[in-house]
């Protein structure tokens, strides 16, 4: 019996969670329902029906997007036909009358150029086809003409003709958004490029001194030097992708730590936990190391003063669930944490901090708002540097090299 | 059987499992190990990994219960949960590496661009998780009330304990070593005991009737029957009856039962003289769910062999567990390489179970009285060999089978949790990570002291068929169909997975159904995985518009070598 009941609990936890969905689905449209007076009403539906097209146009305007939109702009404007088309071709027609489509892109050029709104009437010879009348509306992005909207409807009608403009340049509007949007990313993107190239002009400098002051000591351990040198530009220079694997990132600190240990010799150790699931994990390009020569330095900079003082800096990276927490911390001298947030919220420019607020905004752009970085620090006490990885975030895919076992 | 040997030995396996769990990462202090701390794991300690993880209660106990009481048909078990990886291998393992997802509902994301889709494939990892960590806890409380008499949802409670403690509290730092430990942990529990009861049935004359019909007591035993049932008799048999046999009540009466069905009442002992032949119980009155899959089998055997062939072969891929795993191949040619060595590893373990069954025929064939058949593997050592040297190796076999359920179980825990925490609960973050531990467990464990008595090896084939009708069509027709659409893959998994999932339920909640229909539910790979291919087909052709933009470059991002994208790219 007791079977029969476990049974019955399985059969039913799939219809419950159903029900759970289902009333939360139709709950969110419901609440739209209860308010206010028929205007109140109305203006409501209107603004759904206009946030629920933003969406889609906020992609830029492309046929996928225009398609996603086009339905709802239609009902908006409760037009029999409505169509949305770049400079050259209709991107999406909603409704009847299809077969107008050629017609119409005949008649853009001229709105097109001019970037002016008209009306004007369609020949048709399809006897049942109830379209009369075309409402062209350009939108404009910087005032240069992406596209058009252009709504169909069996009469002239004036209310139609401003309704339609009206509707245009809240497209536009969005399709501004979306230029926007473009160039901040685009932004984001000259600077991990900028970051990338970024690899302080003091670390050269200071490697070849090091390197130099080798070559006639001992010439084995200064072509070590220059190759690790080497491998560590290479990282640093290269072209292909924006993603690198947590191994790799590993393998560029490590070339990285041979010449810092050069320069420092005894005084600087370095201990690392690696779990090694989280190797594969793929994460953009040069975020740890600038992190690691954070620490370095905070780490060395209290202590430069009593050359017997030693700096520990440990690495870990542990697996959590569908993330890996990577941890960098030192026992240097620490930070003001109102400085610090100072810092990361780009209010002021440290001498050479450019490597903390980039770090953190990249993580933050590429994974989302909660996954910057996490600081812990006071004035002597040392900086712990906390950093969420995801495993597996959409767009982000590591292009390594499979050379290495 | 003595306890005083089990018992530490399965604490000690506890022990090291937290230990390696803990302190198992690589370390570094000097310049030198940089290098190989931060190497990624190669091949063959993934396969170990992947193996430990894979190799459960049902591979451990069931497989030999099984064996021992329907016989040599049940070796296709053993086979198609190593042919799994075949398939694994040859459509799957690489381009789900190349995708970069580390979950299922990662990869339906990645392929298909979806939310909803992403939602519901989530829903079906926890379900195929849950399903699947039942047996597990189940085979923990049989396992120890084998060894102590301890109720029998404790071994359970244990497990579920030590699992939701381990993971939640961060302690599986580095699952990769503990998975790997536990391979071999497992393969030595059960080769070492094996050697040397292939040693005592040789010494014993190699008696070869194991499969002789019907199996035979080679020397007195007392069975001890702890749920009612009913006795088919072929030829009238002769035992001492000390208990309540047919409605009446006998006290230590030697009599002779005739040809035909007797009810035996629980708590009855029913003593057997050496030479006798082992009657066949038929449990199905009784309202429990333990025989009605082995019922069916008996019905439409080619169905059901069938069914469960096409499970175990396509269900292996939409395992959580086992996905998970995938991703820490470094690339799509380490996941093949990967994937191989799994093949050689689990084919060289489930050579053993096998060899367990047919012994346990013949030295412990009152098990299939008892309905305790899944603890052949454990009584055997006791049985054959005896004494201290018994009492050892049934420790070893004991410890084993602990490592069986807590890598099982700890593997899925974290796969379900990860999965609850990513896609279910409202944010993310360390500590809902180990909320989604314990919600993970909590489901599974209410559920089997809820259900309790179906046999281990068959409870998880259901999970196998749900997974395969669910996530076998969304993994293949996504990997090698370029026109499948979110709402082909949504259509398919909820008709192919769902129908799957309700036959799955009916049988757990004992079906009264009989005959070809409650064949059709307790396999149900056979129907519910070509329906969920077809639906997803259909809707797929159906919605031609829904194709993700950019599938071309995906599929080409799955099916590409690592180097040549570089190339691409540079």
């Amino acid at each position: 019996m007791s079977g029969f009941l476990a049974g019955l609990c399985v059969a039913v936890l799939p219809l419950l969670a159903a029900g759970f969905w289902l009333g939360r689905r139709t709950a969110r449209h419901e609440s739209l329902g209860g308010l206010g007076t028929p205007v109140e009403h109305a203006t409501f539906q209107t603004l759904h029906t206009a946030s629920l097209a933003a969406p889609p146009l906020r992609a830029g305007l492309t046929e996928e997007t225009a398609r996603r939109s086009a339905r709802r702009l239609r009902t908006l404007l409760g037009t029999d036909a409505l169509c949305l088309t770049d400079q050259k071709q209709v991107l999406a027609w909603d409704g009847i009358g299809d077969h107008h489509r050629a017609e119409i892109m005949e008649r853009l050029a001229g709105p097109l150029e001019t970037g002016r709104g008209e009306a004007f009437r369609l020949t048709c010879y399809a006897p049942d086809c109830p379209l009369r009348w075309a409402v062209v509306a350009p939108l404009t992005v910087d005032d240069r003409v992406h596209g058009a909207l252009v709504a169909c409807a069996p009469r002239e009608s004036a209310v139609l003709v401003r309704a339609a403009g009206e509707v245009a340049r809240w497209v536009s509007v969005q399709l501004e958004l979306a230029d926007l949007d473009q160039s901040r990313t685009r932004l984001i993107e000259a600077e991990i490029k900028a970051l990338r190239a970024q690899i302080s002009p003091h670390f050269i400098f200071n490697s070849l001194a090091v390197i130099a002051s080798f070559v006639r000591t001992d010439p084995e351990r200064a072509r070590e030097l220059l190759l690790e040198f080497a491998d560590f530009t290479r990282y640093s220079f290269r072209r292909h992708g924006d993603f690198t694997t947590l191994a790799d990132e590993l393998h560029a600190i490590d070339h990285y730590l041979a010449l810092v240990r050069a320069r420092f010799g005894e005084r600087l150790s370095v201990t690392l936990q690696i779990a090694p699931e989280v190797l594969p994990v793929a994460l953009p390009f040069l975020c740890l190391q600038p992190l690691v020569e954070n620490a370095v330095k905070h780490g060395l900079e209290g202590k430069a003063a009593s050359a017997a003082g030693k700096s520990r800096i440990s690495i870990t990276a542990q697996d959590a669930g569908a993330e890996a927490l990577v941890v960098i911390e030192d026992d240097g001298t620490g930070m003001d944490p109102d400085l610090l947030r100072r810092i990361l919220a780009g209010e002021v420019s440290p001498s050479g901090g450019i490597g903390l607020s980039n770090v953190d905004d990249r993580l933050r752009q590429v994974y989302g708002d909660d996954y910057g970085l996490v600081i812990e620090t006071a004035v002597g006490a040392g900086m712990k540097i906390t950093a969420r990885l995801p495993k597996y975030q959409p767009g982000v895919h590591s292009a390594s090299r499979p050379s290495e076992e | 059987m003595n306890s005083s040997y089990a018992v530490p030995a399965v604490a000690l396996v506890v022990v090291a499992t937290v230990l390696v769990g803990a302190f198992g990462l690589r370390i570094s202090r000097t310049t030198s190990d940089f290098y190989v701390a931060s190497r990624t794991v190669g091949p063959r300690l993934n396969a170990a990994a992947i193996s430990g993880e894979y190799l459960s209660a049902a591979s451990f106990l069931g497989i030999a219960g099984l064996v021992l009481v329907q016989g040599p048909d049940m070796l296709w078990y053993p086979v198609g949960y190593t042919a799994g990886y075949l398939v694994l291998l040859l459509f799957v393992a690489a381009p789900l590496r190349r995708s970069g997802a580390y979950t299922l509902p990662d990869f339906a994301e990645a392929r298909l661009a979806s939310h909803a889709v992403r939602r519901l494939a989530g829903a079906f990892v926890v379900g195929v998780g849950w399903l699947y960590l039942l047996p597990q806890l189940q085979g923990a409380g049989l396992t120890l009330t084998v060894l102590t008499g301890a109720p029998d949802s404790l071994g359970g409670l244990i497990v579920a304990v030590v699992v939701v403690a381990t993971v939640a509290a961060g302690g599986m730092r580095s699952i990769t070593f503990v998975q790997a430990f536990q391979y071999w942990l497992k393969l030595t529990a059960l080769l070492v005991p094996a050697l040397f009861l292939v040693l005592a049935w040789q010494s014993d004359g190699a008696p070869r009737q194991a499969f002789e019909e019907p199996a035979t007591f080679r020397e007195q035993r007392a069975v001890r029957v702890d749920d009612t049932l009913d006795l088919k008799l072929d030829h009238p048999l002769t035992l001492t009856v000390n208990g309540t046999v047919d409605g009446r009540r006998y006290d230590a009466v030697k009599l002779q039962l005739p040809t035909g069905t007797h009810h035996i009442e629980r708590g009855t002992r029913l003593t057997f003289a050496k030479g006798a032949t082992v009657p066949v119980a038929d449990r199905g009155t009784n309202g429990g769910m333990s025989t009605s899959l082995a019922a069916s089998r008996e019905e439409r055997p080619l169905y059901a062999t069938y069914g469960l062939i096409l499970a175990t072969f396509l269900g292996t891929m939409g395992l959580p567990h086992v996905v998970v795993r995938f991703y820490t191949s470094p690339h799509g040619v380490a996941a093949r390489r990967t994937t191989v060595a799994v093949l050689g590893l689990i084919g060289a373990f489930y050579l053993l179970p096998p060899v367990y069954g047919a012994l346990g025929r013949l030295y412990t064939p009152e098990l299939t009285l008892t309905g305790d058949a899944d603890a052949a593997v454990l009584l055997l050592p006791d049985r054959m060999i005896g004494g201290v040297g018994g009492d050892l190796l049934g420790a070893l076999v004991a410890g084993g089978a602990f490592a069986a359920f807590l890598s099982t179980a700890s593997g899925l825990t974290m796969a379900v949790a990860g999965v609850l925490t990513q896609d279910v609960l409202p944010s993310r973050g360390v500590r809902h990570f180990r909320l989604g531990t314990v919600l993970a467990m909590v489901v599974p464990l209410a559920a089997s002291v809820l259900v309790g008595g179906l046999p281990v090896a068959d409870a998880v084939g259901l999970a196998f068929a749900v997974s395969a009708s669910s996530f076998c069509p969304l993994l293949v027709l996504g990997i090698w169909w370029t026109r499948l659409t979110p709402p082909g893959a949504a259509a398919g998994m909820l008709v192919g997975g769902g129908s799957a999932f309700v036959a799955v339920a009916a049988t757990m909640a004992g079906f009264p159904g009989t005959g070809s229909l409650h064949a059709l539910l307790a396999w149900p790979a056979l129907w519910s995985v070509p329906l969920g291919f077809l639906t997803m087909v259909l809707v797929s052709l159906a919605t031609p518009g829904r194709v993700p933009t950019g599938t071309a470059a995906i599929l080409a991002r799955f099916h590409l070598p690592e180097e040549l994208r570089a190339e691409v790219k540079a």
